[in-house]
């Protein structure tokens, strides 16, 4: 008898344990908690290692701040210092001569790559890992090779052309600010020419072939059918690849720095390579976080243009 | 007439541009295969035809293993990308699950905050980045890549894997909740394991790009212990002027091996990822 009223206390407890328990958990499943729950970590390392450091960084481009020093705040002077640069207006033309240029290069070789490989043939999917190699292959690495192809003195493109009748000792493809330009340019775009062509030829897979056979029955001439079908429902891919390949060109570090650090005469200094060389060769943060900044109002226009684009869609 | 026809459109339509292609894309890997065999005498030598070896020697890959600290280097990055890759996955799919099938208040402005932190350029953050690694005291050290290098994988990895949870009908998640699975029962045991083809996408997709890195890696790790390969080949094999071209070309070689025997065999995961942002809805 008192064993049995002495037990009801504890399951009592017990029941009142599980039955707050069964709350929590009540409380976890649903959607709003769960969704939070589950994306309040990575939300909060993506505030702490991006946001903080944005913030931070426009915070640098605000201050006199040499490299081991507590710095002082000087308002807008080192955008007032890169306004009056005119390394930095080289700098600035560099970066859209080079964006621009490889942005056409890429997405008109992308497209004639990829409508050469809608084909039939056989090994295609051989082939088409081979074209990809240049993406995936780290940068650095493959730039390597392309610095000793445009050696000064043992460049085999030299060779090939002394070969073909050009007086020695040939070009000095990034001795000379043109051709150094024109050079990044082009290992630019072999590097990213097999992005746009793997990306387009799949949404070139997406375009039904009764499209053109009907059009083709309707009379059709081959352009007519790539400028009517294939383009239009081509465009959204091409946009899409389009910004990407803008906002990643616009900002490039690698090629440059492996290949000519900027030279000869800035005449490849990006803005990257150049925040670069201001912030960690001179020491310079403060003034290095206000070029890399300078990258900020272009980059958002193209952001803002790519979030809205995506939304319609 | 007719026969003639026969092989010239081919020709310029397919074989003749595709050759073009394969040289163009090609070539810089031949060149460095072919002067990674070459000794100094034939590298140095203008009059030599460079096209081929003549003398091949292993002497430079010889070198670079015993010279040289590419073993660990090799190692340090292998071992950053994997563990970045992994974390970049876990926090991809605690991001993309919710917001590709829950409703929870904030979930836009969240999607849209992803989207645009996938597209914030590194170079744009590099210079606080290294001011806050050094006042934490992690510079050198192979933690400050691990911690930076998802900062660049998360929101990727979240993005290309809200596409795949998509895919997934909504009534198999229901039938699941009515026969009492509570949600991360129903997270783990029905959606994930039909999502295999996105976690493999997105994690080869992740190690190549974390191979790739080397903003962070260059201006964190100062030490030869602690380098990655592109940083180690940059500064170890380029002395002032003088270039060591036959290591150089051998550790390019060897260092893009890993990242191409990983794609070769995941070629269509890596297309499908490649594609999946551009392609699908």
């Amino acid at each position: 008898m008192s064993a049995s009223t002495l037990q009801v206390p504890p399951r009592a407890a017990a029941g009142n344990r599980a039955l707050g328990r069964s709350r929590f958990r009540e409380w976890t499943e649903k959607e709003g908690v769960f969704s939070w729950l589950m994306i309040g970590p990575p939300i909060l390392f993506l505030c702490a290692m991006v946001g903080y450091p944005f913030l931070y960084g426009c915070y640098l481009s605000l201050m006199h701040r040499p490299v081991a020093s507590t710095g002082e705040f000087i308002g807008l002077g080192n955008f007032i210092a890169d306004w009056n640069d005119p390394v930095f207006w080289r700098v600035a033309r560099n970066t859209i001569v080079y964006t621009f240029v490889t942005t056409v290069l890429k997405a008109l070789g992308g497209l004639g790559l990829a409508l050469v490989m809608n084909q039939s043939f056989p090994m295609k999917n051989f082939v088409r890992a081979a074209l990809l190699l240049p993406f995936i292959v780290p940068t650095v690495l493959s730039t390597i090779a392309w610095m000793w192809i445009l050696d000064p003195t043992f460049s085999v493109l030299n060779w090939l052309l002394i070969a073909a009748g050009v007086p020695a000792p040939g070009p000095s493809w990034l001795g000379n600010p043109v051709l150094a330009m024109c050079s990044i340019i082009v290992i630019n775009t072999w590097r990213g020419l097999p992005f746009y062509a793997i990306t387009l030829l799949a949404g070139l897979q997406t375009i039904s072939p009764e499209l053109h056979e009907a059009a083709t029955i309707d009379g059709a001439t081959t352009w007519h059918r790539f400028r009517y079908i294939t383009l239009p429902l081509l465009q959204p891919v091409l946009f899409i690849v389009t910004m990407f390949s803008i906002i990643f060109t616009f900002s490039d570090f690698q090629l440059v720095y492996v290949l000519t650090r900027g030279g000869p005469a800035n005449a490849t200094h990006l803005f990257a390579t150049y925040a670069f060389d201001i912030a960690m060769s001179a020491g310079q943060f403060g003034l290095g976080a206000s070029v890399a900044l300078a990258m900020l109002p272009p980059l958002a226009l193209i952001i803002l243009a790519l979030a809205i684009y995506m939304r319609k869609r | 007439m007719v026969e003639s026809r026969g092989w010239i459109r081919p020709f310029f339509q397919l074989w003749l541009p595709l050759a073009v292609a394969l040289l163009f894309t090609l070539f810089p890997f031949y060149w460095m295969a072919i002067t990674s065999l070459k000794p100094n005498s034939e590298l140095y030598n203008p009059k030599l035809m460079p096209l081929i070896v003549h003398n091949p020697t292993m002497k430079h890959y010889i070198d670079l293993l015993r010279e040289t600290d590419f073993l660990t280097w090799t190692y340090n990055t292998m071992l950053v990308a994997v563990v970045s890759t992994a974390i970049s996955l876990v926090f991809g799919i605690m991001l993309a699950y919710p917001l590709a099938r829950m409703r929870f208040p904030g979930a836009a402005l969240i999607a849209f905050a992803v989207a645009a932190t996938y597209l914030v350029p590194q170079p744009l953050l590099f210079i606080p980045m290294a001011d806050i690694i050094n006042s934490l005291h992690l510079g050198d050290t192979l933690s400050a890549v691990i911690l930076t290098y998802p900062t660049l994988l998360v929101p990727f990895c979240a993005w290309l894997l809200m596409g795949y949870f998509k895919t997934v009908p909504k009534d198999l998640e229901e039938a699941a909740r009515i026969d009492g699975a509570t949600r991360v029962q129903t997270m783990v045991k029905i959606i994930l394991p039909l999502c295999t083809p996105g976690f493999i996408s997105a994690g080869i997709f992740a190690f190549t790009l974390a191979q790739n890195e080397f903003l962070y890696a260059l201006i964190f790790l100062t030490n030869s212990d602690v380098r990655t390969v592109p940083v180690g080949a940059i500064s170890e094999l380029v002395r002032g002027d003088v270039f060591y071209w036959g290591q150089l070309m051998a550790a390019a070689l060897l260092g893009s091996i890993p990242v191409a025997i990983i794609y070769s065999f995941f070629v269509e995961h890596y297309v499908s990822g490649l594609t999946a942002g551009a392609v699908k809805q």
